[in-house]
């Protein structure tokens, strides 16, 4: 099997409810250690692992954590459990199924950085996650590893969980931040970072959930054990959120360097109704479309940059051939509009234009010049936007564009051949 | 709960603002903010009326405007699209004689759209208040519906 459980390997096993089944699975063993270690030895561990940022973006944890730990001061650490990218909810099986695992992540990251606070700002989507990480957060505090003096120590920490309120923008950091504070979730201008200027001005680390429940791991085998797991690009493990026409749809750990066709097939099953695969969305909405001939790729950041993008959080969508590519980028482009916070032009203008130009495609109405048009508009967002959304929305448009030019060649000649349109 | 013992509930911060908004929008009938609270919530964290309605704009689930008792929110989002063989919104729209974005006249029901709820591996997949209904059928629609009119939530 080509299934590597790490993160997942307690799912099942233990209720998520019981702070004894966690500790009787070694559970706060690591963040023992960790104290012992001290916090120059736990950043070296992580540098040595090369762990990346599984929340989307695949930043360096460790550079993070190291200029966090510079700032002195109150300083707060976050746990972006907003998981808004549709197509994903490795996240939530996280939370659901081992949640003390991501709390005692977050105590090492504290404790080796120098923070006394932390957030998870969860969306209230997930009110079951929620419900979860509230009561795991009280029995850690009964536990004495959330609180003050933990373990006996001068180490203080503790959580507060904050809700979403249906905003996908609001898992970009500086949107989170914003949220926190009690106001619309709108992106700043960067610099100063969050790691300098956070929330409430103070410094502000933030990490996604499998990020810091990756970091007892490291503990445990160590930074350069670590980084033996995986691909040479890549080190560790990664979730899969598989969705779409695949048999066996779910949640997958494996290790970085397995094929998407893997994954699809092995663990996926394959296709149902004797369908072939047209199209894989990697990541989500925001994320590039390949076609079949492009299934052999491996997993990891660093080989999808040929197409300018990474997998992302770790979805695969898996399109079958009874659909139609602009039926699929019409509704990612509606879902960006709706999400854009308006703050800058290209970004709430460009997806509304985008919307209108997708429609024509799809109703066989577009043009040589439509199709122009929307591929100036898709790279213009691309380059110009303020944050994350604008810069990865039009993913979709751009690959399609390279990767199957025939469909829009077709639609186009078709859309002259009904006389619905002058070419 | 009133809105006093919801305002009691957190410290008397500005940072609180979209908890409270959440939790007087969970625990009304007709789940929307009022003018009035609107006027109160503001005087309590000592902010101005003009921040609260713009946060109430901003964010999905809020609203200033009445809704239904149950709100039905049906995913729209790629993964439940490619997994719904018989068209989600249809049926309940022609279940309960209503269109997108309307509330039916006795006011039990709403029907929204929402962006993916994380249950793509069950698609399709909706939303009704906050609980959650996956791997949908056109029967299991109608019966959750259904169950929610004889008042048995
Ligand atoms: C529009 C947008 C939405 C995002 N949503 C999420 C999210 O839901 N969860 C998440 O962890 N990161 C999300 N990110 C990435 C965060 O900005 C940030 O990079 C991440 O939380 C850092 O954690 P990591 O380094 O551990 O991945 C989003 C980014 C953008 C631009
Ligand atoms: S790119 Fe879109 S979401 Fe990001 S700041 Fe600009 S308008 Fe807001
Ligand atoms: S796309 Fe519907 S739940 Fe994710």
């Amino acid at each position: 099997m080509i299934e590597y459980k790490e993160l997942t390997k307690k799912f099942g096993k233990i209720d998520p409810l019981s702070i004894n089944d966690y500790l009787q699975q070694d559970g706060y063993k690591m963040i023992r250690k960790a104290i012992k270690m001290g916090p120059k030895k736990i950043l070296n561990e992580i540098s040595l692992s090369r762990i990346t940022g599984r929340g989307g973006a695949g930043f360096p944890v460790s550079i993070k954590m190291k200029s966090f730990a510079n700032e002195t001061g109150v300083k707060y650490i976050i746990c972006n459990a907003d998981e808004g990218e549709p197509g994903n909810f490795k996240d939530r099986y996280l939370m659901e199924n081992d949640p003390h695992q991501i709390i005692e992540g977050m105590l090492i990251s504290a404790f080796s950085t120098g923070a006394s606070r932390g957030f998870i700002y969860i969306r209230s989507e997930y009110q079951n996650a929620i419900n979860i990480m509230k009561h795991t957060i009280k029995e850690a505090r009964k536990y004495l590893f959330l609180g003050e003096n933990i373990l006996k120590t001068s180490f203080s920490f503790d959580i507060e969980i904050r809700r979403g309120a249906g905003a996908y923008v609001c898992g970009e950091e500086f949107a989170l931040i914003e949220s926190i504070e009690g106001k619309p979730g709108r992106t700043r201008v960067k610099p100063p970072f969050p790691s300098q200027k956070g929330v409430f001005g103070l410094p502000t680390l933030i990490n996604n959930v499998e990020t810091f429940s990756n970091l007892p791991f490291i503990m445990r085998i160590g930074g350069r054990e670590y980084n033996n797991i995986g691909s040479d690009f890549a080190s560790g493990t990664k979730l899969i959120s598989l969705s779409g026409n695949v048999k066996n749809k779910g949640l997958y750990e494996v290790s970085y360097g397995e094929t998407i066709k893997d994954v699809i097939y092995i663990l996926g099953g394959g296709i149902p109704n004797n369908r072939q695969i047209k199209m894989v969305q990697l990541g989500g909405a925001c994320g590039v479309v390949i076609p079949q001939s492009l299934l052999d790729i491996q997993i990891d950041n660093e080989r999808f940059h040929i197409f300018d993008s990474k997998i992302g959080a770790g979805a695969l969508i898996v399109i079958d051939d009874r659909h139609d590519i602009f039926d699929i980028i019409l509704r990612n482009m509606e879902f960006f509009e709706h999400e854009s916070c308006g703050k800058c032009t290209p970004c709430r203008e460009g997806h509304g234009q985008m919307v209108n130009l997708v429609k024509k495609f799809v109703n066989f109405q577009a043009t040589k010049k439509d199709y122009l048009s929307l591929k100036s508009l898709a790279n213009v967002i691309h380059e110009t936007s303020l944050c994350g959304l604008g810069q990865t929305s039009p993913s979709s448009i751009i690959s399609t564009m390279e990767f199957f030019p025939e469909d829009y060649e077709k639609r186009i000649e078709e859309s002259v051949r009904r006389g619905q349109t002058n070419g | 709960m009133s809105l006093e013992k919801i305002l009691s509930k957190y410290p008397q911060k500005k940072e609180y603002l979209i908890e409270i908004l959440l939790d007087v929008d969970e625990d009304k009938k007709n789940h929307f903010i009022s003018e009035e609270e609107v006027t109160t919530i503001a005087k309590h964290l000592k902010i101005k009326e003009s921040h609260v309605c713009s946060v109430l704009s901003f964010y999905t689930l809020l609203s200033s405007r009445e809704r239904g008792e149950y709100i039905i929110q049906v995913c729209k989002d790629v993964p439940c699209y490619l997994n719904d063989n018989f068209n989600v919104v249809e049926t309940i729209s022609k279940h309960l004689g209503i269109e997108m974005n309307d509330t039916t006249d006795d006011r039990m029901f709403s029907l929204e759209f929402t962006a993916c709820i994380g249950c793509c591996e069950n698609a399709p997949a909706m939303r009704i208040n906050n609980e959650i209904f996956v791997s949908l059928t056109k029967d299991k629609v109608i019966k959750i519906i259904d169950s929610k009119k004889g008042g048995n939530s």
